[in-house]
């Protein structure tokens, strides 16, 4: 096995032992992305000197007797987590030229580990978009077929991840956005329940909904880097002070007594593929087989997931872009000499199309005379789908379900169609409204040769039952072995 | 049609966007499909039921009224498309 190929896990075993160096292995990594990433393009920035500082010191921690399961691991991160002295841009050209000034607590606790940041990844603008190709700054192909989309909005981070261009990334996830690009580009992502990680230094896109997780090529790793990344944090007053337990010691075998739930309503929805369809039986099969058993729940709210998001995030949107005006940090548009042309060209000029879009439609539903009708009214359906989760949860310990509805699609087939972009979301936009964990784990292939993912969906801060299913369905099989031909 | 083009360019005129002619056609039509595909909210009887605005309940996250660690006024300003004396620049505000 080439060395960019290793798991984190893998890769850690081999570092301990002092079989390989970090910096052997981040110079494999950063080689990787130099040969197949013209092809691909999942990086923003490949911070090459940077990861070969750390490799360096990594390795100096590893030979003082110090190798966490992280040490001298190459990561690569979405483009909206703040890191210091490392261009951030959101994919957008209002924060082309932006450097944090510091570490988001995700990457502090990353580089404590002595974890090594390869670069930033691609991604739709400020995180809206489901296929990465409403990135401000470059298209992203799937590795699998590089005519299609990676998913997104963490395309670049699932894409890298699948390449082989880094051992593990981080994406968010505010309505699908780890899960949807995870299952599309065959790799496992897990959304964490909300508040589980801290968001300080997370370019907020929508504060109720964003949340921070794992991008990996298996549950293993998937478990190692939440290990690293959960906790409450001061600095951010939604995050939970819970314990952490240990994710690794629930990669245990045996299912038994485990229940999962199985919507009667997301085998009727409209537009579910069916090998999509036809994937995801045979891995509750499989899951069934395993020792679980099946149960049937009904989520009957969920087919107003998409119209509750879809005014939720954009109110939250419109609000929490107000802060790019050219002044305090990015573009600014230097051509006006009064401050509110300034402010309405800067942002005119630097925020792309689906940005704009959702901004106007966010600022809407919260104009006078349309607050009620909107954002009360999604607000008070939002706690129906909550209740729904709830209530089945107290007959089944994990509900399982498609991620997305079709294969990855091809570029450019639904940029001019918003709406039935907004509509692929549909299995993957409740986790976010409900605040629950969810995780996307590769369950087979299209025809075409296109990956397919299975979505688990778990309790509030239980995302250890997640990891208990996912790491027993992934023992029997080996999709997640599979690798694209790039 | 379910948002009018005078909204478009009331409501892009309080988040500070100035749009193109096309663009606020365009938008027109999306954003109108988009808000017709919301209504079907208005199928939920929602009476009593209380609005969700977090996923997560918590009480005030309160803590102690200390200085802590900040950011240097320096690096602060690092990212300001313009500066002066420590201070953000902005364009002249009353005309």
């Amino acid at each position: 096995m080439k060395l960019h190929e290793l798991t984190i896990h893998a890769a850690h075993q081999l570092l301990r032992r002092k079989e390989i160096s970090s910096q052997e292995l981040t110079r494999a990594v950063l080689d990787r992305v130099g040969a197949v990433d013209d092809k691909i393009g999942a990086f923003l920035t490949v911070a090459e000197e940077s990861a070969l500082q750390q490799a360096k010191r990594a390795d100096e921690q590893i030979n003082n007797g110090q190798c966490l399961p992280l040490t001298g691991v190459p990561l690569g991160i979405k483009d909206l987590i703040c890191t210091q002295g490392l261009r951030t841009t959101c994919a957008s050209r209002i924060l082309e030229n932006f450097v944090p000034p510091y570490d988001a607590t995700v990457i502090r606790k990353l580089k404590q580990a002595g974890a090594v940041i390869v670069g930033k990844l691609n991604m739709d603008e400020f995180a809206m978009g489901s296929s990465t190709e409403n990135s401000g700054l470059q298209i992203t192909g799937n590795p699998w077929d590089l005519t299609r989309i990676p998913g997104g909005s963490s395309g670049g981070s699932a894409a890298a991840v699948a390449a082989d261009m880094c051992m593990g990334a981080l994406g968010s996830d505010t309505g699908g956005s780890i899960r949807q690009p995870a299952a599309h580009c065959g790799v496992v992502g897990l959304k964490p329940t909300y508040g589980r990680v801290s968001r300080f230094g997370l370019v907020a896109f929508a504060s109720s909904l964003d949340q921070i997780g794992p991008l990996t090529k298996n549950v293993t790793d998937s478990a190692l880097m939440l290990n690293t990344i959960a906790g409450h944090d001061p600095a951010d007053s939604t995050s939970v002070p819970v314990e952490v337990p240990d994710f690794s010691a629930f990669l245990t075998n045996g299912l038994e007594g485990t229940k999962i739930g199985i919507p009667k309503e997301f085998s009727a929805t409209e537009g579910l593929d069916d090998e999509v369809r036809a994937a995801v039986e045979r891995a509750v099969e499989v899951i069934e087989d395993l020792g679980a058993q099946r149960v049937k729940v009904s989520l009957p709210h969920t087919e107003y997931a998409v119209a509750v998001y879809y005014v939720i995030a954009p109110c939250e949107a419109s609000s929490n872009l107000a802060r790019y005006d050219g002044i305090k940090y990015g573009v600014r548009d230097r051509a006006q000499d009064e401050l509110m042309s300034m402010y309405r060209r800067t942002r005119s000029k630097g925020f792309g199309p689906e940005v704009q879009r959702r901004i106007i439609i966010g600022t809407y539903c919260l104009s006078a005379g349309y607050y009620d009708a909107y954002y009360g009214k999604a607000s008070q359906v939002r706690t129906l789908i909550m209740e729904d989760f709830k209530s089945a949860f107290e007959t089944c310990d994990v509900i399982l379900c498609p991620v997305a509805p079709t294969p990855a699609f091809k570029i450019g087939e639904k940029v001019d169609d918003p709406l039935t972009m907004y509509l692929s979301d549909i299995f993957t936009l409740s986790a976010n409204l409900a605040g629950i964990p969810g995780m996307s784990i590769p369950c087979g292939f299209s025809a075409d040769g296109l990956p397919i993912g299975l979505q688990m969906m778990g309790k509030h801060f239980n995302e250890a039952k997640l990891f208990q299913v996912a790491y027993n369905y992934e023992r029997t099989t080996d999709f997640h072995m599979q690798k694209p031909k790039i | 049609m379910k948002i009018t083009k005078d909204e478009v360019i009331y409501v892009a005129n309080l988040a500070r966007l100035d749009l193109e002619e096309a663009a606020i056609e365009k938008f027109v039509g999306q954003i109108g499909k988009i808000l017709e595909y919301v209504d079907k909210l208005n199928q939920v009887d929602t009476q009593g039921i209380r609005p969700t605005s977090h996923a997560i309940f918590l009480s005030n996250a309160f803590r102690e009224d200390k200085e802590q660690e900040h950011l240097d006024r320096e690096l602060a300003l690092a990212n300001a498309p313009e500066k002066e004396a420590g201070n953000f620049v902005v364009p002249k505000v009353i005309g």
